[in-house]
């Protein structure tokens, strides 16, 4: 990944608190997963910025390597790395997604 | 398209030893698939960090054969709290 896209990727995560990279928009999820990790930001009560991967490719390649992980969605909150579909669906289940989503910055 | 002998096989070689493996073809395409892991090379790490560990084992599989993957991790005591 070029340091562009990197940056590029960084600065996303930095301006805003939540963000998902995801296949279509919060509005137009384009994918199943996708569509899972918004209806359960939705019940969490949480608002979030969406980045719709297919409409830019090198994000979608470049947030695969930028948090070594291969699949899209993906979750930001405050800069770090929450999860895919899988373990932020398990986070609402556990009851623990909003507190994840709420936690004051150390 | 991959095979589920195939997962299997570099999801077992990827983390040594697998006490619980089941790949299951979600859509008989053979690429949507679901897999649930139970390893003891889990303990001590996090859920992302156990995903990880199986989207390593599984390597360039994950750039194309397999389109979707979701993923069930356990550590073997985890996993029989769960069955429990």
């Amino acid at each position: 990944m070029d340091d562009t896209v990197r940056d590029r990727i960084k600065s996303i995560i930095e301006s805003n608190e939540v963000v998902l990279f995801m296949k279509g928009t919060k509005h137009f999820p384009q994918c199943g997963f996708s569509a899972t990790v918004v209806e359960v930001l939705r019940r969490s009560g949480s608002d979030f910025q969406d980045v719709n991967v297919l409409e830019d490719p090198a994000i979608r390649q470049g947030i695969k390597e930028f948090a070594n992980w291969p699949t899209i969605p993906q979750l930001y909150v405050r800069g770090k790395f929450v999860g895919g579909c899988d373990i932020i669906r398990d986070l609402y289940e556990k009851g623990e997604l909003e507190a994840v989503l709420s936690a004051t910055q150390d | 398209m991959v095979e589920a002998e195939v997962l299997e096989e570099r999801i077992r070689a990827g983390l040594g030893v697998v006490s619980h493996l089941v790949v299951k073809d979600l859509t008989g395409t053979k690429d949507h698939w679901e897999a649930l892991v139970v390893a003891p090379a889990f303990v001590g790490k996090t859920p992302i960090e156990q995903h990880q560990m199986v989207y390593a084992a599984l390597g360039e599989l994950m750039a194309g054969p397999v389109h979707a993957l979701a993923l069930k991790t356990y550590s073997p005591e985890s996993w029989a709290k769960q069955e429990g």
